[in-house]
């Protein structure tokens, strides 16, 4: 496949596919770009015309703007935390051999294949609710006042959900990663001296860094734009991160011109965490 | 520079017995070979010294101290396996040095370690390189660094060279018994290549089936096989094997002759033969031979000797190197 002219062959075989690709990506790009600099209120529609960057102001100066940057970036951070952490730890549980080991990953790794909305909701009514929820029942048991998760630790409530959504994934990727572990680097370090936390440190994590960094990495895209989580158990309010203000000002302030604007300053924001990360982990996915 | 006894060790894979009841000593600066087919223990028997598996039954002494509760590390051997189990993401000095690092050892005591390591082995150039980019025999020599560094009472070696090609693994084997020589160490080598086991042993262990079939010098066991197992593992090509009229009248069930032993004559000869194939090996010749009285028979001749297929020839047996062997496989001397 390395010849010139299978080359070119080859380009022009993926041309259709990659053309169809850019076309998805650019033509709702440029049209938010050009949506962010109208003024266009669905509930004014007679004013229109430019709007300079007067989208990109307010948008920027509204109350809920900086709460929401902290929110997007408290969530992302505290749900790759929680799964990479807590991934690893079920990764080392579910590598040791056990009697329904293959029944236990599969149970694992079911949460990650149900709908985002779907989970939010269980959590919502089955688990969180502070008169009917099980864990409601569970606080009263032991004579606790029940706790209002979604009214009083709302970021908390949605983080759990998506840590419980996201850490199966993990769990799943890093054991993979252990699975493909040389036995004989564990026989090795164990002649070496090595007890069970310097094999962890010096030969495991090492080994596991490049899955570690691919788990934050796609976490880091998906999170950064979490949204039915926050919608469904209506924390929007409290607790939105910055999809959902730009969800407020598009659909219930019907500002398009806003939420265009703020859409954008949300790619900036993902732009500039990914720079973050691929320079601070990035070189794991080399060699 | 240590002396290894095993006491009627034994282990069991669930119902599975690997090793079953194996009595050895090991002697202080020896180089011990365990020889023995594919699946027969050798590996297992390597790895219950190094203290990586469990006995079911039996006793492991080092320099008469019990070890058979101790952990691989208390153990203080070194082992060389057959993947060399390199660090994949640590730096030739890094794994040269690991085992001292997880002794506690000083940075500088480190260093000069693993320097004099690396000159000892030719790996000086390469310290700052990953496994990765070395070649099968640079790899071979780091985790024999990574073994010699911690001065241990023991080497064992699991196949070291069979992931080496045939001219890289004669200069490694010259190596490695340079090596021995120069440390004066107790080395246990695991192999099934019998030539690897003929020229660097000074001791064999034959097993087969989780048994110790023999024990003694390369040239005794070419000599003097106590049983048909090992009359037909040590020795290439393999011996023949005679039963019937011919053996009985050698007062055996079963006699066996080395192709080495065997002569070839003209056609008028007492045992008739003809060819079927003959391998030219330059030095030797191997030839394949069709018996009405033996069956199929190997000699080995010197020298290129012609030998079309199909050529009537007689054979001389060598009566004194006549190895008999009764109806349960054991020699009779
Ligand atoms: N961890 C294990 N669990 C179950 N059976 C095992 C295990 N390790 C080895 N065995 C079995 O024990 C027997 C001996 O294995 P071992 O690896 O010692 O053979 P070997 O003599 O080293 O063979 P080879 O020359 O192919 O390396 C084999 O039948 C193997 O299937
Ligand atoms: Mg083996």
């Amino acid at each position: 496949m390395a010849t010139r002219h299978s080359q070119g062959l080859a380009r022009l075989a993926v041309a259709p596919s990659v053309i169809i690709l850019f076309l998805w990506m650019i033509v709702p790009l440029v049209m938010t770009i050009y949506f962010s600099f109208l003024r266009y209120n669905l509930l004014n529609p007679d004013i229109g015309g430019w709007a300079g960057f007067s989208n990109y102001y307010y948008f920027i100066t509204d109350d809920s703007f900086p709460g929401a940057v902290l929110n997007t970036l408290l969530l992302v951070a505290s749900v790759i935390a929680v799964s990479v952490i807590g991934g690893l730890g079920l990764a080392l549980l579910m590598d040791q051999p056990f009697w329904g080991r293959g029944f236990v990953r599969l149970l694992v790794i079911s949460p990650f294949f149900i709908m985002p909305t779907v989970s939010a909701l269980v959590w919502k009514n089955l688990l969180m609710n502070p008169i009917y929820g099980l864990f409601a029942y569970l606080q009263e048991l032991v004579g606790l006042t029940p706790l209002d998760w979604f009214a009083k630790v709302p970021l908390l409530s949605v983080a759990i959900i998506a840590s419980w959504q996201w850490l199966p994934f993990a769990a799943l990727i890093i054991l993979t990663a252990l699975q493909s572990l040389d036995e004989e680097q564990k026989d090795a370090s164990a002649m070496d001296g090595a007890r069970f936390f310097s094999y962890f440190r010096y030969i495991m994590l090492p080994h596991l860094a490049r899955p570690i960094t691919v788990v934050i990495l796609i976490e880091t895209i998906f999170l950064l734009n979490i949204f039915a989580e926050i919608y469904v158990t209506s924390v929007g309010g409290l607790a939105g991160n910055l999809t959902y203000l730009v969800y407020f000002q598009g659909l219930l302030n019907f500002d398009i011109g806003e939420a265009s604007a703020g859409g954008l300053i949300a790619v900036v924001l993902a732009n500039l965490v990914s720079i973050f990360l691929v320079r601070v982990i990035g070189r794991n996915l080399e060699i | 520079m240590s002396r290894i006894e095993l006491n009627a060790v034994r282990k069991n894979f669930g119902t599975l017995s690997v090793i079953n009841g194996v009595d050895l000593d090991i002697y202080d600066g020896g180089f011990t070979v365990f020889v023995g087919p594919s699946g027969c223990g050798k590996s297992t028997l390597l790895r219950l010294i190094a203290g990586l598996e469990d006995l079911t039954s039996g006793h492991i002494l080092i320099d008469g101290r019990d070890v058979t509760e101790l952990g691989p590390a208390q153990r203080e051997l070194a082992m060389v396996f057959q993947s060399y189990a390199l660090y994949p993401h640590m730096s030739v000095r890094n794994n040269i040095g690991f085992p001292l690092k997880m002794a506690k050892q000083s940075e500088a005591v480190i260093d000069a370690k693993v320097r004099k390591a690396a000159e000892t082995l030719n790996l000086k150039d390469f310290l700052d390189r990953r496994p990765g980019q070395l070649s099968g025999g640079q790899r071979q020599r780091v985790a024999i660094g990574r073994a010699i560094v911690r001065e241990p009472k023991a080497f064992l070696f699991d196949e070291p060279l069979s992931n080496l090609d045939a001219a890289l693994r004669v200069q490694m084997r010259l190596e490695i018994m340079q090596l021995h020589k120069s440390l004066g160490a107790t080395m246990v080598y695991v192999t099934h290549d019998q030539v690897e086991a003929m020229t660097m042993a000074d001791r064999i262990v034959v097993l087969n089936q989780g048994r110790v079939e023999q024990v003694g010098s390369p040239l005794e066991l070419y000599d003097r096989p106590k049983t048909l197992f090992v009359a037909g593992f040590i020795g290439s090509p393999k011996m023949n094997f005679i039963s019937g009229a011919l053996a009985s009248k050698h007062g055996a069930a079963t006699i066996g002759i080395r192709p080495e032993h065997v002569q070839i004559g003209d056609a008028s000869g007492a045992i008739h033969a003809t060819i079927r194939i003959a391998e030219h090996l330059g030095s030797d010749t191997f030839i394949h031979v069709d018996s009405a009285d033996l069956g199929a028979m190997t000699v080995r001749a010197t020298g290129n000797i012609e030998a079309a297929p199909g050529t009537a020839l007689s054979l001389t047996l060598d009566p004194a190197r006549i190895h008999r062997f009764d109806a349960s496989g054991q020699a009779i001397f």
